[in-house]
């Protein structure tokens, strides 16, 4: 598949799915928008309105075209990290390079969609994303696999460069299918001021997924918020952590995870948060519902302090649908069924992510899709 | 004509006898105030007419408008027109009182409400907590009033309030009963409410009390009269004094 001048030219199928991940193809809800399609980009643009504001392209381009990115590349992450990263370092097809710059308030999402439509590929992609001091940006980036195809694996590099007084927040949909393999290696560096919040999403079955995204908050006064709203069902296997390394002066660090199990899936939630600097702060939350005997949970939090003063609290809770609030709602004209699929979808809260509203609206329905069709 | 026929009941929880063999009878149009002292049954009897299956019917027949509902399922009954507020509803995370309040409408979640209804909700003092979840760091007032407001909007032929008039406060007390009065005259409904404190007597008008003691039902008029005499004398005296009516109402 060619380069595509505008997304019109894309081939209705693949923006059917898309579109089911969070891509708008209405480009005018969006600062700019990338699709990469098994091993190549095949569009890649900023919406007019944003020029000089944004860039957004694939990163063997931005790698020909800027020379300096090669100081942001492998610099959080170590190509040795494992066979996945190995891979990636040995050969890959692009990615997506996005740059916010400097000072820059970005109204509208950007959207990036990493997409497989053929059986049996093994897709490596680096991403690398730079949000330049003082500038503000919400990403909404999917992973999709073609429902025609069922054996693939995705291996990602993804490497978030958070400046001064910058924010970002990124918002990861994945949406692969039951014969997927998938892992992600991700990292962020966090300077002074900085905010990132990294949300992940992801509700479709599922064979393994992997991952544990890392956040350095070297910056004083940096912060990450790890956010995940997990629903592993037909035995998915999903062991999704996240990391966060609180070396800055009053950095700060927050995790809430949403986890459902039902139909043999398989769902360990891990997160460290990790006190280097005596006045560092850290929160980690995890709730899980499990929702029949064939299926499993495990929360693992860990809390690491290496200064006096440093404060990090967790708190977990796993367990079945509470009998009262089914109750309840059957008492309200809902029948078991109802309730129940209501407790579930109010479970997984898409307002713990700090979306704005129109995004959080589709973010939203695109939930309510999951939770109907189940 | 009764709205509710409770027969013989004998409920259980666990291997334990709550309710031995009770009989009730409620008319259309009418409120009745159910007294009785702690772990007398009263939670068991609202629990067991709206088909909570952690209480077990042993053997006796509840009637709903002559149907036989002791089988019945907890939202069946409810679509028959059965509402409860509960004593201490759960909060429920996730789901924003706006959302339970449109299915209590039976409205699609998209749907706005209408101009009546945003005027009760703000009647209620809850318009600026419609986005917050159910219950979730709510009052004890805050939830009382988000219970009857979502008990009007079902529009219930068979109001059952667990002790409306606990931890609340006089002004909530005083909205919530006149409004919970006013729709049980326009709509002829009827209502069963569980009061220890009596406060509630003040603003629902209502002829008939029932007393729970020892698991037995006990059938009285003029509920004022008989909440001094508990207070005077203790529940004992009181199943023995003159206002009882041996045969029912």
């Amino acid at each position: 598949m060619g380069q595509k001048k505008a997304l019109t030219e894309v081939p209705h199928k693949i923006l059917e799915e898309a579109y089911k991940a969070g891509i708008d193809q209405n480009e005018e809800t969006r600062s700019g928008t990338l699709l990469h399609v098994d091993q190549a980009t095949i569009y890649s643009k900023v919406n007019d309105f944003f020029e000089g504001k944004i860039e957004i392209m694939d990163t063997q381009d931005a790698l020909q075209r800027y020379s300096w990115l090669n100081e942001y590349r492998w610099k959080l992450i170590e190509k040795v990290k494992d066979e996945f990263t190995k891979k990636v370092a040995k050969d890959f097809s692009g990615g997506y390079f996005i740059r916010i710059l400097p000072g820059a308030e970005v109204v509208f999402p950007l959207q990036s969609c990493l997409m497989i439509t053929r059986e049996n590929l093994e897709q490596r992609v680096h991403n690398i994303i730079i949000a330049e001091e003082g500038s503000k940006a919400h990403i909404i980036s999917s992973c999709v696999q073609h429902s025609t195809v069922k054996n693939a694996s995705h291996l990602g590099i993804s490497e978030f460069y958070v400046k001064k007084n910058a924010m970002l927040n990124f918002t990861m949909i994945h949406n692969w299918s039951e014969e997927t393999l998938v892992r992600p290696r991700s990292a962020a560096l966090i300077e002074d001021g900085g905010e990132f919040v990294s949300n992940y999403i992801c509700l479709n079955p599922v064979k393994d997924v992997q991952m544990y995204p890392v956040a350095y908050c070297n910056g004083e006064g940096s912060k990450v918020n790890f956010n995940s709203i997990l629903y592993g069902h037909k035995n998915s296997s999903l062991d999704i952590g996240s990391k966060a390394v609180l070396n800055g002066k009053k950095s700060k660090a927050e995790m809430v995870t949403r986890a459902i199990a039902r139909k043999g899936a398989k769902i360990i939630a891990r997160g460290l948060i990790e006190g280097n600097n005596s006045e560092s702060k850290g929160h980690l939350e995890c709730r899980g519902l499990i929702i029949d005997d064939e299926s499993f949970i495990q929360s693992i939090p860990e809390l690491i302090a290496r200064r006096k003063g440093v404060e990090i609290t967790h708190e977990a809770a796993v367990g079945k649908i509470s009998e009262t609030e089914i109750l309840y709602l059957m008492t309200r004209r809902l029948t078991q069924e109802q309730a129940i699929s209501t407790i579930i979808r109010g479970f997984m809260d898409v307002d713990i992510m700090g979306l704005p509203n129109s995004l959080s609206k589709e973010v939203n329905q695109i939930v309510d899709l999951v939770a109907q069709s189940n | 004509m009764n709205i509710l026929t409770i027969r013989d009941l004998k409920v259980k929880v666990g291997n334990k006898v709550i309710l031995d063999r009770i009989n009730l009878n409620l008319k259309a149009g009418e409120s009745y105030i159910l007294f009785g002292p702690n772990g007398s049954g009263k939670s068991t009897l609202i629990n067991s007419i709206i088909g909570n299956p952690l209480y077990e019917i042993d053997s006796g027949k509840i009637l709903f408008m002559d149907k036989n509902i002791t089988n019945w399922s907890v939202d069946k009954r409810s679509k028959l027109g059965i509402s409860i507020a509960f004593q201490q509803p759960p909060e429920i995370m996730g789901i924003k009182l706006s959302d339970l309040l449109k299915l209590c409408l039976e409205k699609n979640l998209r749907d706005e409400f209408t101009e009546n209804e945003k005027k009760l909700i703000e009647a209620f003092n809850l318009t600026k907590f419609l986005d917050r979840e159910v219950n979730v760091g709510f009052s004890g007032g805050e939830r009382k009033r988000a219970e009857i407001l979502q008990m009007l909007f079902l529009k219930p032929k068979l109001l059952l309030l667990d002790e409306p008039d606990s931890g609340v406060d006089v002004e909530s007390l005083k909205l919530i009963a006149s409004k919970l009065q006013q729709y049980i005259e326009e709509t002829g409904s009827s209502a069963l409410i569980v009061t220890h404190k009596g406060d509630i007597l003040e603003y629902v008008k209502s002829k008939y009390a029932c007393v729970l003691l020892e698991g037995k039902t006990h059938c009285f008029v003029d509920p004022k009269r008989v909440y001094e005499t508990i207070k005077k004398s203790g529940y004992e005296k009181c199943v023995e004094c003159e206002l009882r009516v041996k045969e029912g109402w």
